[in-house]
């Protein structure tokens, strides 16, 4: 027996390759990453120059701004406890007025609408999330006040007396209704239906047909279908609607200013005259105020920029989590 | 020989799993006339609650109860008579959308027609006309120049970076990425009034300049560049890998791929983009409020003074206490939805087009 060799080959020497680009490739990937760049830092810069020249006001205020309900930067007491809180409330009436609406429209556009009135639909989402909220403004004060005025008084006669934060002061009269929160809410309904609801259309509609169908198969109505089956595969879509809903409802501030009537006390009648938000407060101190007292606007300006930047990142990652979310776009 | 006969082939009937839609639409047609009847008779003689919005809420609800009844009767299902009021409520959702959206465009139309019917109205400016003088004097002519001039620059400053930036996503293989998209994603969310703050404080505040257009269309460009941002880089995204791989394989380099394969076969999509950020700014009243300052003269100007826009024009005149005033804001706003339509209609024209669709024609 002899033994065996065999030659093992030598291995050929590494080369390295790289990848020469030519000068034109090398601009184009220096022009598109700086343009990337500046577009990612304004949203660094917004955050920036708002603290920076809010900082003397934010100083000065100490932790006392989040506390203070008045504003009244001139004397030193001004703080936003009463704009947030009724930013909180305005924005929670916009969201509960317009969800249900949100979601029934989806489904509709999603499920049950034929395929050409289906396109129309998309169309007119979408033209409503375009139409400019002075616009809506303009309608809410003018148009939707004195009908829904007949609805808060309702409202704060019937159930008013079962529970004491619907009702209002003197319901006799129409002043007592008008330019209250929740007429500035419903307004702003309308720019939060649109956004919601096509941002659940889009989940809805990654709803697997086999899913469906085998809910079909099991004799399912199409309701049942819906609840079954597309219900709970976009909740997460659900969700990531009303969230963004919510943050439009947080910084809409012409909309707002047109209707509402600033206060600052604590909005805890919805249906009374008498509300404000940061946005709209901002809008309408800008141009009267000293150099301290814009430092103070610019400082309740960023605590609206944190606010909402926290609401939207928190949309994005819950749409961007559920199961149908991969491909939508908010 | 035998005649064969055969059988001719019978088209398989088909089968309907829901009902046609007369069939659906009766029942619900005959509960809405039962409802409002009796809702109007009720609300005369006994209902405490008054008013058009309340009128409709009782008989919508009056509505859903008479319908569920007749489908449970007809049907003697209980799943049915769910299924049919859902899709009831569905449809009323949609219905109560659409008009609405009718509404608002209406409202404003009759509202704003006194000062619309004048076509003066768009070629004269407000700066020698008090807010009570008749309709038939001042426009809104200084406020359109302005808006135009705003628009233009904001789309000039904003579409390159939306544009690289948007590239940049599609395009390359940077490793930022992914960051760069939820920034973009976050920033469409900013409140349009917090763009005004930011050139405020940076533009008045720091630099020391006055009130102007320019800044108007600055705070305007800081809106629009995520809309525009985000719109073309789902357009990129819809580029066929195909044709990129192809363009490589001839040996182009990417510069030449971007510029001969990639933009011109997602042009219309691009255009689309451009157009609905436009849409999207043209609008936007707050940005616009705290930097361009307030005039109701005319000013070609962007670089120095205060310069009036179509929705500043509308938010000064709303706030006079003085009809022919209001008139006035709202034939701007009417103005306003009008510019807002169009630019839709020609974006959703252009969007209906698949991308890549004009490449290929030409290739055919």
């Amino acid at each position: 027996m002899s033994a065996l060799t065999v030659a093992v080959p030598a291995e050929p020497p590494r080369r390295d390759i790289t990848a020469v680009l030519p000068r034109a490739d090398r601009r184009l990937a220096l022009g598109l990453r700086g343009a990337a760049l500046t577009s990612v830092s304004v949203l660094g810069l917004i955050g920036l120059f708002l603290l920076i020249k809010a900082w003397p006001a934010l100083h000065r205020a100490g932790w006392g701004f989040l506390t203070e309900r008045r504003w009244l930067p001139d004397v030193g007491r001004f703080g936003i406890a009463s704009v947030l809180e009724g930013t909180i409330v305005i924005a929670s009436i916009a969201l509960v007025v317009a969800l249900p609406v949100a979601v029934a429209v989806a489904l509709f556009i999603s499920e049950a609408a034929p395929p050409r009135l289906r396109s129309a639909l998309i169309s007119v989402v979408d033209l409503m999330a375009a139409v400019p909220s002075i616009v809506y403004g303009l309608w809410g004060f003018f148009f939707l006040q004195p009908r829904l005025i007949t609805v808060s008084r309702w409202i704060a006669v019937h159930v008013g007396g079962a529970v004491p934060f619907l009702s209002v002061h003197d319901p006799s009269t129409a002043s007592s209704f008008t330019s209250s929160a929740f007429i500035v809410g419903v307004t702003l309904s309308l720019m939060v239906l649109p956004i919601a609801t096509s941002v659940m259309r889009q989940v809805f509609a990654q709803t697997p047909q086999a899913e469906r169908e085998a809910a079909y198969a099991l004799g399912c109505t199409r309701w049942a279908m819906i609840r079954g089956v597309v219900l709970p595969f976009g909740r997460s879509g659900i969700v990531g609607g009303a969230m963004l809903g919510l943050g439009r409802a947080l910084g809409e501030s012409i909309s707002v200013f047109i209707i509402v009537s600033p206060v600052f006390t604590y909005t805890t009648h919805p249906l009374q005259s008498g509300s404000n938000t940061i946005a709209a407060l901002i809008v309408e101190r800008a141009s009267e105020s000293s150099t301290f007292g814009v430092a103070a606007l610019l400082a309740a300006g960023l605590v609206l920029f944190a606010f909402t930047l926290v609401v939207n990142t928190v949309a994005g990652i819950i749409v961007a989590r559920s199961r149908s979310g991969a491909a939508t776009e908010i | 020989m035998t005649a064969v006969t055969v059988a001719a082939p019978v088209a398989p009937r088909r089968v309907r799993t829901r009902p046609p839609l007369t069939q659906l639409a009766a029942p619900a047609l005959a509960s809405a006339v039962a409802a409002i009847a009796a809702v109007d008779v009720l609300f005369r003689w006994f209902l405490p609650l008054t008013g058009s919005l309340g009128f409709w809420l009782s008989a919508y609800a009056a509505f859903l109860l008479v319908y569920a009844g007749v489908v449970a009767l007809t049907t003697g299902s209980r799943e049915a008579m769910k299924d049919r009021v859902a899709t009831v409520v569905l449809a009323s959702a949609g219905l109560l959308m659409l008009t609405v959206v009718v509404l608002v465009v209406g409202f404003t139309a009759v509202r704003g027609w006194g000062a619309l019917r004048h076509a003066g109205f768009f070629v004269h400016t407000t700066a020698e006309t008090g807010p009570q003088d008749p309709l038939k004097s001042g426009g809104i002519y200084a406020a359109a120049v302005g808006t135009l001039e705003q628009v233009l620059i904001a789309t000039l400053v904003s579409v390159p970076l939306a544009l690289g930036t948007a590239l940049y996503l599609s395009e390359t293989d940077g490793r930022a990425r992914k960051a760069v998209r939820i920034v973009v994603e976050t920033m469409t969310a900013i409140p349009s009034i917090l763009a005004g703050l930011f050139i405020f404080a940076i533009v008045i505040l720091t630099f020391g300049f006055q009130r102007s257009g320019l800044g108007a269309a600055l705070a305007l460009s800081v809106e629009m560049l995520p809309v525009v941002a985000r719109a073309s880089d789902v357009v990129l995204r819809l580029v066929p890998s195909g044709l990129r791989e192809a363009s490589y394989a001839l040996g182009a380099s990417r510069w030449e791929t971007v510029k001969r394969v990639v933009l011109p076969t997602a042009r219309a999509g691009l255009v689309t983009a451009v157009l609905l950020g436009i849409a999207r700014v043209v609008g936007e009243t707050a940005p616009v409020l705290l930097v361009a300052g307030f005039t109701s003269e005319l000013n070609y100007n962007p670089t120095s003074g205060p310069q009036l826009s179509l929705p500043l024009f509308v938010f000064t005149y709303v706030k006079f206490p003085i009809d022919n005033a209001i008139t006035r804001a709202f034939g701007a706003a009417f103005t306003l939805v009008v510019i807002v339509l169009v630019l839709f209609v020609i974006a959703r024209v252009l969007g209906n087009r698949q991308p890549g669709q004009r490449w290929l024609r030409r290739v055919r």
